[in-house]
């Protein structure tokens, strides 16, 4: 296992710069800081101590980079450099800031090497420490993969406690009292007299002086805001209709506009006739852009009515037409030419099967959609010498790239206004808004245009998550399991978004046998090989990745192998564990669900464990057999992120992951006819309602020894521990998402 | 055309078969109604009518009669409705996109119905789409609202 050879998973981050078994980069260059993007647009008497936190004579402002898509990640990078600075909400500003090789993220090399998240050793941790060399270099600013807060933790803090030491220093040499006298509280300095010097009073003085490095950070008990509960920056306006998203902006002369691309995703429009959609009242113009055109008009409705009224010629797609070949592609993987992955071998499970009680299964997940509620749209503006552009991206410095590319302008006359997003799950992390829109804008220099899709075309150009299949064989013996032979077959994500930004992916692709081949599980005799299906339709990054797949498929087998050993799901999978911050993760819902207890009749529980993202997460779900269809009554979810940030948004968090993965298990999929997507708005492709969502109990735990992220690692035990209760109250194993196509929900 | 909006009047100048959403939005520039599905499937749009929840991107301009309350209409930051109030407390928006129909819809709810069942809840909000998973906090937001307005 952890084979040096195998080192690129998830190597999106680091592209093609991807190491081979040892760092590549030297000892200056990595430890080279980034320039600070706040120096560059600092003025005169503005203090900047790190590119975090700007003081100006008028206010305190605070930069946030990581995306705020509504997962409260501005909040939780202000309260990190607010603890430090004694500053309080309220008495500061925030900015996402501008796209920086500075705001690179530390985090992602946790998820970037092939060695269990459990594993602490030296070789793992070597491996981790230069992937994370490799990020720094390449100056990845990439908000994904649960990791804002980890990259965020020590960071921010640091920084918040930099600029502190350093604005005592200036009020020391204002006041003449020495450095160890002063204190801080409430955004200003304290002298021993009780007199206070604002931070903005100091900022001019500051800005003269070089920043104080290495502070010591506080001991966590001294904390006041993190690991409490806050009030998150962005409620008041998210619940008064006042938060400005950038489908919001409407700009001096701005045409409103939208687009129509090929909905055979990737391929070109062959030719296309406008002559009735430009002869309509309020459209400006029909311009072509990539594999489509846009339309640009005095409003987005009659933009979208024009859309309707040009007669398209659509090229054929570069994938199957039908859904039917792509499940066939992906049965057809199971081969050692497409082997990606072996990256657990224990025991032996060739030997272990001869002649034992064994089991073979299959099991499926469908492509799904993002579909965050906020379509995709962007507003540019595009003049000889400077471009705008006002978007929510995961990845502005790519989009930066992406925007260079099409209008020939250098990086650093391109400015990028980072919005609150109104969702992303991974949706964000692509480019097609942004690209089109600066398109359209290119052909309209010096007009602002801001392009929205409407829902039906962002369906048509989700690049959605992988499909995928597994097959597996386990054993059972004496009441326990003893084997089992997990393969997974799906097409590589990764690989799918690298190539849209121009980059390949050497080696394997973790995201195949995510949430599997490094579950905390001792089964004397286990395998896991993952199998690369080759591009089928565009994929990409959808909440939890691989594990959203992987976890379905490992936890699901498990429940069935343990059921054929006669034990009890939750007792067997107690034992099988190997790491003991998870096993209290399982045994806390254990204890929270009554594990055990009778339920009576048409009822069942079930439970599902997977670990993701570094974070084990453990579910019990409790369902009704009704006439009418399962009901899912309850569910509890316990897990451990080493320490909780924000109780109110970690719970919040936890029941979204929870909403998200069993209602996609349940109700959603996207299949191909003719090339095109089947589904186009949400009555074919809904997630859940509020009707159907259960009761939700939490619990955060804080064992594990590193800080990480919850906005994804709850989602992949969601659909095994609702298919595992389904099993107990039906006795149906449901062994394909979406569950609806086999079983009637209420 | 004349319409009024949360007190005020305007005139616009648009095709009648413009959906009230996006004369809303476009033309008058009142953002915090929301364009989602455009077919009546999310609730986004959500605005009162004389009072009444409806799907904005349902109603040609020229059809409406009555006057339209939006989110802003509702209540402000500094005079919030007993909804947004219980919406804030118990911080129920997550990336928030989909809460001012959810505040609409839910104070549609509550001025007929002002001591809700979970059932009537479940009933009166499952048009209204959240992809955040934010349904356990507005179900409680609603029951919290409803304590307020009673009280």
């Amino acid at each position: 296992m952890g084979k040096a050879r195998t080192i690129a998973r998830r190597s999106f981050l680091v592209g093609s710069v991807a190491l081979a078994g040892g760092v590549a980069f030297g000892t200056y260059v990595v430890h080279k800081p980034h320039d600070n993007p706040l120096a560059e647009q600092a003025s005169e008497g503005e203090a900047t101590f790190n590119p975090w936190v700007l003081v100006s004579s008028d206010a305190v402002t605070l930069i946030v980079p990581h995306a705020d898509t509504g997962q409260g990640v501005a909040s939780m990078q202000a309260a990190l450099i607010a603890e430090e600075l004694d500053i309080e909400f309220g008495q500061f500003e925030t900015s996402f800031g501008v796209p920086s090789a500075a705001y690179y993220n530390t985090a992602m090399a946790s998820e970037a090497v092939p060695f269990m998240p459990t594993d602490k050793g030296f070789a793992a941790e070597t491996m981790r420490s230069a992937m994370g060399a490799a990020i720094k270099v390449l100056g990845a600013q990439v908000t994904g993969g649960s990791s804002s807060t980890p990259d965020s933790y020590e960071k921010l803090r640091a920084a918040g406690a930099s600029a502190r030491e350093t604005l005592k220093l200036a009020a020391s040499q204002r006041t003449g009292v020495p450095v160890e006298q002063l204190k801080t509280a409430g955004g200003a300095v304290q002298l021993p007299d009780g007199t206070e010097l604002k931070y903005t009073e100091l900022a001019a003085d500051a800005a003269t002086l070089d920043p104080v490095t290495d502070v010591p950070l506080r001991d966590p008990s001294t904390w006041r805001m993190v690991g409490r509960n806050m009030q998150r920056l962005d409620v008041v306006a998210k619940s008064t209709g006042t938060m400005t998203y950038g489908i919001d902006l409407y700009l001096d002369g701005m045409v409103n506009g939208t687009v129509r691309m090929n909905p055979r995703k990737g391929a070109a429009l062959n030719s296309y006739d406008a002559s009735a959609a430009e002869a309509m009242k309020g459209v400006r113009k029909v311009v072509p852009i990539t594999n489509g055109v846009a339309v640009l008009a005095d409003n987005t409705w009659t933009a979208f009515q024009a859309a309707d009224a040009i007669e398209y010629d659509w090229a054929a797609a570069p994938y199957p037409a039908e859904q039917d070949g792509h499940w066939a592609e992906v049965a057809a993987s199971f081969t050692e030419e497409r082997l990606d992955s072996e990256w657990r071998n224990e025991g032996d499970v060739d030997a272990v099967m001869e002649g034992a009680e064994t089991l073979e299964l299959e099991y499926r997940a469908p492509y799904v959609a993002h579909q965050p509620l906020e379509p995709l749209s962007a507003v540019a503006k595009v003049t000889d010498d400077r471009v705008d552009v006002w978007a929510t991206h995961q990845m502005p410095r790519f989009a930066v790239d992406k925007i260079a590319a099409i209008t020939g302008h250098k990086t650093a006359q391109i400015h990028f206004h980072s919005q609150y997003g109104g969702g992303s799950f991974g949706h964000r992390l692509e480019f097609l808004n942004i690209t089109a829109t600066v398109e359209a804008a290119n052909q309209m220099r010096g007009t602002p245009v801001k392009i929205t899709f409407s829902r039906e075309e962002d369906f048509a150009q989700d690049f959605t998550r992988q499909i995928g299949m597994s097959r597996s064989k386990g054993a059972v013996k004496d009441g326990k399991v003893v084997a089992h032979d997990l393969q997974i077959a799906t097409v590589s994500s990764s690989r799918s978004q690298m190539g849209r930004l121009g980059q390949s992916v050497p080696g394997a692709d973790s995201q195949i046998v995510a949430g599997a081949w490094e579950q905390p599980y001792a089964i004397p005799n286990f395998r896991v090989r993952g199998y690369a299906v080759p591009e089928l339709a565009p994929t990409s990054s959808w909440r939890a990745v691989g594990a959203s797949s992987g976890g379905f498929f490992s936890d699901c087998a498990l429940d069935e192998l343990i059921h054929a050993a006669g034990a009890d799901p939750l007792e067997e999978r107690l034992r099988l564990m190997n790491h003991d911050v998870s096993r209290k993760v399982l045994e806390a819902v254990g204890e929270m669900s009554g594990w055990g207890s009778d339920l009576g009749p048409n009822r069942g529980r079930g439970v599902a464990f997977v670990l993701s993202f570094g974070v084990p997460v453990a579910e019990v779900v409790e369902v009704t057999n009704t006439d009418s269809g399962i009901k899912i009554d309850k569910v509890w979810v316990a897990a451990d992120v080493g320490r909780v940030i924000d109780p109110i948004n970690f719970d919040n968090l936890m029941k979204g992951g929870v909403i998200w993965g069993l209602g996609h298990a349940m109700n959603s999929e996207i299949t191909y006819s003719d090339g095109m997507a089947e589904q186009s708005n949400f009555y074919t492709h809904e997630g859940m309602r509020l009707a159907q969502c259960p009761e939700i109990f939490v619990k955060g735990l804080e064992n594990g020894s590193a800080v990480k992220g919850i906005g994804e690692p709850p989602v992949p035990p969601a659909a095994p521990a609702l298919a595992n209760a389904i099993f107990a109250a039906t006795g149906q194993r449901i062994r394909e998402m979406p569950f609806n196509k086999h079983i009637d929900f209420v | 055309m004349k319409l009024t909006v949360n007190g005020q009047t305007h005139d616009v100048d648009v095709p009648p078969d413009m959906p009230l959403l996006w004369v809303l939005r476009d033309e008058l520039q009142i953002t915090g109604v929301k364009y989602g599905c455009g077919i009546a499937q999310c609730g986004a749009c959500t605005v009162h009518v004389d009072g009444e929840a409806v799907r904005s991107c349902q109603i040609p301009v020229g059809d409406l009669e009555g006057e339209v309350t939006t989110i802003e209409g509702l209540g402000t930051p500094d005079a919030l409705h007993a909804v947004q109030e219980a919406w804030i407390e118990l911080q129920v928006a997550q990336c928030g996109y989909c809460q001012s129909g959810q505040m609409t819809q839910a104070a549609s709810l509550l001025a007929d119905n002002p001591a809700p069942s979970d059932a009537d809840i479940d009933d009166a909000m499952s048009g209204n789409l959240c992809r955040c998973g934010t349904y356990p906090r507005i179900r409680a937001a609603v029951k919290s609202a409803a304590a307020k307005m009673g009280a």
